[in-house]
C-alpha cells in the first residue's frame, strides 16, 4: 500500500477511501474530520462531523447550532474505526479545541497535523508529537525569515507603549479565535488588570474561552454607541484588524494600532497595514518549530500545504526527506 | 543594542512628528552614556563607520544557508539587510550573557580594518538578536531611512532639557558624538558645554513656499525681494583666525571650495548663496557648480575653470557683534557696506528686486533675468533673523517647474511593497530628422503618480511589452503606439553619461497624457535649449 492509498487530494479536500471521509474538506460531504475551528478548515454543511468537543463547540458558535447533520466528539488520544483504519485526535497547540489527525491501517500511519505550533500558549493544550510515516504540515511561515519571538516578550513592547502614550487608545487587531484570547490571557499573565475592551465579534468566542477554564479577567464591550471618547484613552481594545478602517475605529481618541500576528515580523507588512506597533505572535509554527518537528516525527515523507510550500519542500530534500506540496485548494493565509 | 533596535523600528513606524519626539526623548531618558549619544549620532548622520557593501552581506550570508532558500527569503521580503538580519542564522553559544551595548558594537565596527570589517561584523551578527542584526546592518550599510531628520533628533533634545532648540543647533558643530556634556546639561547636571571651537555655524534661516492665497494677506509694502539663485546656500564664517563654509544644513565643506576661503579676509558670518562663474561677467550654471560639489579636494583646474564665489544677502556677525536680532533693513544696509570692502570676485551682492505689486513681481518671476535664477524670495523687512523656517517672515517664490511631454520607453520593477509593479520608468523624446525620429531616453521616474495610475501603467507595461531583460520591459513605442508621459523636473545638467546629453533633476511623473499620440511628445532640442 503507498501512503496515497490511504489519503489524497481531491477537489472537496483530503480523502481517505477506505474510510470514507474527508479531513477539513472545504465543500459539503457526507462525513468530515475537522481539526479546528478556524473558518477555511471548518466549514458548516457536512452531513456528519467528527472533532474535538471544543471544535464542536467552537463550530455551533461561529456556524449555528444547526451546522452538521449529526455531530461525534472525539476525546484526544482515543482510537475509533472508520472503516478498515484507524482514527486517533491529538493535541496540536494551535487554539483552543485545534487536533492533529492520525490515519492508521496495516502499520502505515499518516499524520495530519491541520496548523500548529510548538510555543508555549496557556489558551490550549500544547501539541504533542505523533511519530508517523508521512507528515502533514501546513507552511504558513515556512520561511528562514519566521522566527516568532517569545509571545510575552511582544506584549511587554504593548505594555510598555500604553505606559509611553497614556492619552491614545491601543487598539489591537488580533484574529477572533484564539490569537484574540491568548492576547488577553498574556496580558493578564504580566498583571494587566484593568479591562480589556473587546469588539463584539469577539464576545462570544472569549466568553466560550472562559467557560472552558481559559481566565481572561473583566472584560468589556468596546462597542458602546456614543461612548465618551475620553473613557478609551488609556485602554486596550481587542479587535479583528479588519475593523480598523471602519466608522467603528473612529469613537477611539487618537487610536495607536497594534497588530498581532506572525506577518508582524516583516517591517513591510506593518508598514503597508498601517500598523504602529507590530507584535509577533502567532499561532503558527515559525521555520524552526516546522522543521525540528518534521525532524521529530520521524516521518520519511512529509506532504506540505497551505503556505509557502516550496520552501519546506526545499529544506526537506535538503535534510534527506522525501516532501511534495499537497496542492489543496481553500485555504488561506490566516490573519495568524 | 536591543533597545537602539526597538527605537528605530518604532520611528519608522511611527507616523507622527510628537510620538516620534516622545519616543526619542524616552529614549534619552532611559538609556545610559554612551549608548544614547551614539544613537543620537546614528540618526543625525554624525556616526563615522566604515561601509560594507550589499554584495559582501550577501557573500556573509551565502556561507551561512542554502542560497535556494535565501533566494525564496529575499523574494519574499524585498529588503536585503532586512532579508539578511532575519535569516540570519541563531548562534546562542556565542552570545554574551548581557545585551550587546551600541557602544560595543560602534567600538568594534570603528576599529575593524579593512581587511576584517567582514568577520567582524559575522561576529557581532552572531552576538546579537533579530532586531539588533537589523540594526547593527543598518548601521554598516550607510541609511538608517527612519524618518527622522536631524532637526527632529534636536527638537528631541530641546524637549529633554526644556530648552530652545536654536540653543541646541548653536552648539552643536563644537560637539561630537557621544555628547556626554550635552546631555549632562540638558538634565542640569553640568553647565552649558562651552562653545569649543570658534568659526561655529550659525542655525540659518529658511523660508517657506508661497501658498495659495498668502500673498493676498500680505502688503508688498512690508517685503523686500531678492531673486532666488540656484546655487547651494552656505555660511562663510571666519573668527579668530578660523574659517569655514558650511552648508545650510552645518556641513564643512570648506575643504571643496579653498579659492572662496582663501578671500575670507574678515571677521564675520555672512548668509549667501555658492555660485560658480565670475560675478561681475557671467554666473554659471548649476551643472557646472555640480562640478565642484563633493568634493574632499579640488585641483588647481577645477578652481580656474569652475572659480566658486558667494553671491551674499545677509551679515549675522560682524566683528564680534552678533547682528540677528536687528531688522532686516538695518542687516541689508549692513551687509550693502561690507561687501563693498570684500574681494569682488569671491564676495558680491544679491540684488534686491523693486517692485509696487505682486502682479508686478509675478511678471518679473515668470521671465527672470538669468537662467540660474528659480523664483524671487521675500523678506518682511521688520524681521529678525531667526533660526528654523518660522511662518510670515520669508517666503519663497518659486518659477514653476519645467514640464515636457516624454514616452515611456522602459519600465523596472519595483521594490518592497511595489515588488509586484512595473514601477521604475525610463523615459524619452523624439531626435533624429522629420520622417526618421528616434527616442531617446533623457531621464528615470518612479514617483508622482497615484496607486490608481500606477495600476493603469503597470497594465499598459504588461500589455505592451516588446522585450524583456531580468526586471526590465521595454514596452511598444513608436509615432503612433505608446504612453505620453508629462515629466516636470527642476533643472537640466549636461551629462556625458547620457546618449541625450542632458540629466534632469528632481524629474517626477506630473500626469499620464492616455489621450495624447506619441508623435506629439516634445523633441530633445527642447531640453537642449534650456540648458544655455
Ligand atoms: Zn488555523
Ligand atoms: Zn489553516
Amino acid at each position: 500500500m503507498r501512503p496515497s492509498d490511504l489519503l489524497h487530494s481531491r477537489p472537496e479536500g483530503l480523502y481517505c477511501p477506505t474510510g470514507d471521509f474527508y479531513i477539513d474538506p472545504v465543500r459539503p460531504v457526507d462525513r468530515a474530520l475537522i481539526t479546528h475551528g478556524h473558518s477555511d478548515h471548518a466549514r458548516p454543511g457536512h452531513a456528519k462531523v467528527l472533532a474535538t468537543r471544543q471544535t464542536l463547540d467552537i463550530m455551533a458558535i461561529r456556524c449555528g447550532p444547526d451546522f452538521a447533520g449529526t455531530t461525534q466528539a472525539m476525546p484526544l488520544g482515543e482510537k475509533i474505526r472508520l472503516g478498515d483504519v484507524t482514527v486517533s485526535f491529538h493535541p496540536a497547540g494551535h487554539v483552543l479545541g485545534s487536533a492533529q489527525i492520525s490515519v492508521e491501517r496495516n502499520g502505515m500511519r499518516i499524520v495530519a497535523s491541520g496548523d500548529y505550533k510548538r510555543a508555549r500558549d496557556p489558551t490550549c493544550t500544547a501539541f504533542e508529537v505523533v511519530p508517523c510515516d508521512v507528515f502533514i504540515s501546513e507552511a504558513t511561515f515556512a520561511l528562514p525569515v519566521f522566527h516568532h519571538p517569545d509571545a510575552s516578550q511582544e506584549i511587554g513592547k504593548l505594555l510598555k507603549s500604553t505606559r509611553q502614550f497614556p492619552e491614545r487608545a491601543h487598539l489591537v487587531g488580533a484574529y477572533a479565535l484564539g490569537k484574540a484570547q491568548r492576547v488577553m490571557r498574556l496580558l493578564r499573565d504580566q498583571g494587566y488588570d484593568k479591562p480589556i475592551y473587546i469588539h463584539g465579534a469577539l464576545t462570544r468566542l472569549s466568553e466560550y474561552y472562559q467557560s472552558q477554564g481559559v481566565d481572561l479577567g473583566d472584560l468589556r464591550p468596546a462597542t458602546v454607541e456614543d461612548g465618551d471618547k475620553a473613557d478609551f484613552a488609556d485602554a486596550i481594545i481587542v479587535a479583528p484588524s479588519a475593523t480598523f478602517a471602519d466608522r467603528w475605529a473612529r469613537r477611539f481618541p487618537d487610536p495607536l494600532a497594534a497588530f498581532a500576528s506572525g506577518w508582524m515580523r516583516i517591517r513591510q507588512r506593518a508598514k503597508q497595514g498601517g500598523v504602529e506597533l507590530p507584535l509577533v505572535v502567532s499561532d503558527h509554527s515559525d521555520w524552526d518549530e516546522l522543521t525540528a518537528t518534521i525532524t521529530e516525527t520521524g516521518a520519511g515523507e512529509v506532504w506540505v500545504t497551505h503556505g509557502r510550500e516550496e520552501a519546506l519542500v526545499r529544506w526537506c530534500e535538503l535534510n534527506g526527506i522525501a516532501a511534495r506540496p499537497l496542492h489543496l485548494v481553500g485555504y488561506e493565509d490566516e490573519g495568524d | 543594542m536591543n533597545r537602539f533596535a526597538e527605537l528605530l523600528d518604532r520611528l519608522v513606524l511611527t507616523p507622527s512628528r510628537n510620538g516620534k519626539l516622545k519616543l526619542i526623548t524616552d529614549h534619552f531618558r532611559a538609556v545610559e552614556d554612551p549608548d544614547r549619544g551614539l544613537a543620537l549620532a546614528a540618526i543625525t548622520g554624525e556616526l563615522d563607520i566604515a561601509s560594507v557593501k550589499p554584495a559582501m552581506l550577501r557573500q556573509l550570508v551565502s556561507e551561512r544557508m542554502d542560497p535556494i532558500l535565501f533566494g525564496y527569503s529575499y523574494d519574499y521580503v524585498g529588503d536585503l539587510a532586512e532579508t539578511v538580519s532575519l535569516v540570519w542564522p541563531e548562534a546562542p553559544e556565542s552570545r554574551p550573557n548581557h545585551d550587546i551595548t551600541l557602544a560595543e558594537v560602534v567600538q568594534k565596527l570603528q576599529s575593524a580594518s579593512r581587511s576584517d570589517g567582514p568577520a567582524v561584523l559575522a561576529r557581532l551578527l552572531d552576538q546579537a538578536e533579530t532586531s539588533a542584526r537589523f540594526a547593527i546592518i543598518k548601521l554598516v550599510t550607510g541609511g538608517l531611512r527612519i524618518g527622522v531628520s536631524a532637526r527632529l533628533a534636536k527638537q528631541a533634545l530641546a524637549d529633554l532639557g526644556s530648552v530652545d532648540v536654536a540653543e541646541i543647533e548653536e552648539l552643536w558643530h563644537g560637539l561630537t558624538p557621544p555628547y556626554t556634556s550635552l546631555f549632562a546639561w540638558l538634565e542640569g547636571k553640568a553647565t552649558k558645554p562651552e562653545k569649543a571651537a570658534r568659526a561655529l555655524f550659525r542655525p540659518v534661516m529658511l523660508s517657506n513656499p508661497v501658498g495659495d492665497g498668502d500673498l493676498e494677506k500680505l502688503a508688498p509694502t512690508d517685503y523686500a525681494a531678492e531673486w532666488k539663485w540656484d546655487g547651494i546656500r552656505v555660511q562663510a564664517v571666519s573668527e579668530g583666525g578660523i574659517r569655514r563654509l558650511y552648508s545650510r544644513t552645518g556641513d564643512d565643506v570648506s575643504g571643496a571650495f579653498p579659492d572662496v576661503v582663501a578671500a575670507m579676509e574678515f571677521d564675520a558670518a555672512l548668509d549667501g548663496e555658492l555660485l560658480v562663474g565670475s560675478p561681475r561677467e557671467a554666473t554659471g550654471t548649476f551643472s557646472d557648480l555640480q562640478q565642484r560639489l563633493n568634493r574632499k579636494t579640488v585641483s588647481a583646474k577645477m578652481q580656474d575653470r569652475y572659480p566658486a564665489f558667494v553671491r551674499c544677502y545677509d551679515l549675522l556677525q560682524l566683528d564680534g557683534e552678533d547682528l540677528r536680532e536687528l531688522p532686516f533693513t538695518t542687516r541689508r544696509a549692513r551687509v550693502e557696506a561690507f561687501i563693498a570692502t570684500l574681494d569682488p570676485d569671491r564676495f558680491d551682492l544679491s540684488p534686491l528686486v523693486a517692485f509696487d505689486s505682486w502682479d508686478q513681481l509675478e511678471a518679473m518671476r515668470r521671465e527672470p533675468p538669468h537662467p540660474i535664477i528659480e523664483g524671487v524670495m521675500l523678506k518682511r523687512l521688520d524681521s529678525p533673523y531667526l533660526a528654523g523656517r518660522p511662518k510670515g517672515p520669508w517666503f519663497k517664490w518659486k518659477r514653476d517647474p519645467h514640464i515636457v511631454d516624454t514616452v515611456l520607453m522602459y519600465a523596472q520593477r519595483g521594490h518592497g511593497k511595489r515588488s509586484s509593479f512595473y514601477s521604475d520608468y525610463t523615459f524619452g523624446v523624439w531626435s533624429g530628422a522629420e520622417g526618421a525620429e528616434e527616442l531617446v531616453p533623457v531621464g528615470k521616474a518612479y514617483f508622482g503618480f497615484t496607486d490608481e495610475e500606477l495600476k493603469q501603467i503597470d497594465k499598459f507595461v504588461r500589455d505592451n511589452t516588446v522585450e524583456r531583460f531580468g526586471p526590465v520591459r521595454s514596452v511598444r513605442a513608436d509615432r503612433a503606439n505608446g504612453l505620453v508621459l508629462e515629466v516636470a523636473f527642476e533643472g537640466l545638467n549636461r551629462s556625458t553619461r547620457h546618449k541625450s546629453g542632458v540629466a534632469m533633476r528632481f524629474p517626477r511623473i506630473s500626469r499620464l497624457r492616455w489621450d495624447k499620440p506619441p508623435a506629439e511628445a516634445d523633441r530633445i532640442e527642447t531640453l537642449q535649449a534650456l540648458l544655455d
